[in-house]
């Protein structure tokens, strides 16, 4: 595995950045309900189009527990090393 | 601080939808049904396009009066739960003949079709298994999987290879695999490629979950829904239903093969911590069935009726969901454009249903009708006219 929590952050922010409605100041610390003004759904669609990118599942629950960028590559991270 | 301070923004929101002196969407009154199309809402006439009963039935002759029989010989209430003194000779007999319609073994019949989905969908996945549900899933579905701990995966909607893939990454793990999918989204009205996600639970070895609340009555030669109609019924493992659509009623179901559904009784909260259906609801719902499957032709009527609303909505300029099936939504772009059109509608004497996001598939706000068997193609046109009206007074209609 060669993923690490601040290559997939990186990874995650500029994944985001291509939304133009995505502030352009984020880094691995913004909160992405907050910060990013996402509703549920869209956290998960948001999710989801990471899950691809990175050939990963993140169960729904492990979610809410998640509020920055880094708090969701570490759980990507963890996730990826668990399989 | 008050502890209705984290609704703030939904106040404000809800505010900005009454704002100008609209009406509130969620707060309609339909003071008295003239019949199955026809609502007193403001002391008008209005047609009803937005009411989910496709057959008609809620105001089925034979229905209504084996509801009154059913109340007179029995009563109006069982004030008990399935597994204590709520369960009559008539549940019994209504899930019987469910088991006969969908020529299943075994049936559980739910107080109500959201409890149905809650209560089986909890009591089938546990803490060591996972749910993989279609991202455009019911709240019922979602709120399901919230109550019984399973690890939650969501796959693309209506993506059968992307569901593929995601089983894929699970290859190996330990615990059952669910699969959940609906045969008719209630959003957009589109359905379900079922041939297709029947494929992927052969080869992964997954099991399947249809839930056919808005197909049943619907689809397939004989009304099982979508799973009949693509011929892999025995694939789906087990379907759930409701009989607030096209029975007309109120209530839910699942219907299996598998013996264990029996054992489900015992540990489905939502199953087993309420009081059961009552014997007036019981005998309707069983009229209910009788109609349609004796009357194929409302199924043909209702999907004549089907194509004229989306054809005429279409051809009004109007951007709506690719199938033409009993759900059909106007798709619009603005929130504030959707409800000055949505009030409108109902000034003009049609009434549907206000989506808004986030409750909607892709941020879209949408004028959601259903239709019926028993709309008379003038009742379609003249609310596609009041649609191309409005769609013309706010400068919406798209090369029409």
């Amino acid at each position: 595995m060669s993923e690490t929590v601040a290559s997939v952050s990186a990874l995650i922010v500029k994944t985001l950045l291509a939304n133009p409605k995505v502030p352009r100041d984020i880094n691995g610390s913004s909160k992405i309900v907050e910060d990013l003004a996402f509703d549920s759904l869209a956290v998960m669609n948001f999710v989801m189009e990471i899950e691809d990118t990175l050939d990963v599942s993140v169960p729904l629950d492990r979610l809410a527990d998640i509020r920055t960028i880094d708090d969701l590559a570490a759980c990507i991270v963890s996730l990826k090393q668990a399989s | 601080m008050s502890i209705f301070s984290k609704y703030e923004g939904l106040a404000s929101a809800l505010a900005s939808v009454t704002a100008g002196g609209g009406r509130n969407p969620f707060d309609v009154v339909i003071e008295k049904p003239i019949s199955s199309t026809v609502g007193l809402i403001e002391g008008r006439e209005t047609l009803l396009f937005g009411t989910n009963n496709y057959l008609g039935l809620s105001q089925s002759p034979a229905a209504i009066k084996a509801a009154v029989a059913a109340a007179e010989a029995y009563g109006v209430g069982t004030t008990g739960s399935r597994i204590a003194n709520g369960t009559q000779g008539l549940h019994r007999q209504l899930e019987e003949r469910l088991c006969a319609f969908f020529r299943r073994r075994h049936c559980m019949v739910f107080s109500t079709g959201y409890q149905a989905n809650l209560g089986t969908i909890s009591a089938l996945a546990g803490k060591d298994d996972y749910l993989l549900l279609d991202a455009d899933s019911h709240a019922s579905i979602y709120d399901g999987s919230r109550l019984g701990h399973a690890q939650v995966i969501r796959f693309r909607h209506n993506d059968a290879d992307d569901l593929h893939k995601r089983l894929r990454r699970l290859e190996g793990t330990p615990g059952a695999k669910l699969v959940v999918v609906e045969g008719i989204y209630s959003m957009m009205g589109d359905v379900v490629p079922m041939a297709e996600f029947a494929a992927v639970k052969r080869e992964t070895g997954a099991w399947l979950l249809a839930d056919e609340a808005h197909s049943v009555g619907v689809m397939g030669e004989h009304g099982r829904g979508v799973a009949e109609a693509d011929g892999v019924e025995d694939d789906v493992d087990f379907v759930v239903g409701t009989f607030s659509k096209s029975l007309g009623t109120v209530g839910g179901y699942c219907v299996s093969n598998h013996a264990g559904l029996d054992l489900i009784r015992l540990c489905s909260r939502p199953y087993m911590f309420t009081a059961s259906l009552p014997p007036e609801v019981i005998a309707a719902t069983m009229a209910a069935l009788t109609e349609l499957e004796n009357r194929p032709e409302l199924r043909t009527r209702l999907m004549d009726n089907a194509r004229r609303l989306h054809a005429g909505l279409q051809a009004a300029g109007l951007r709506t969901g690719p199938q033409a099936s009993p759900v059909v939504s106007v798709i619009l772009d603005d929130v504030a454009v959707a409800v000055a059109f949505w009030n409108r509608l109902l000034d003009l004497g049609v009434y549907v249903n206000l989506s808004l996001p986030p409750a909607t598939p892709d941020q879209h706000p949408l004028l959601r009708t259903s239709v019926m068997a028993t709309h008379t193609p003038a009742e379609i046109d003249k609310a596609v006219g009041v649609f191309a009206t409005i769609a013309r007074e706010m400068g919406l209609n798209r090369a029409a």
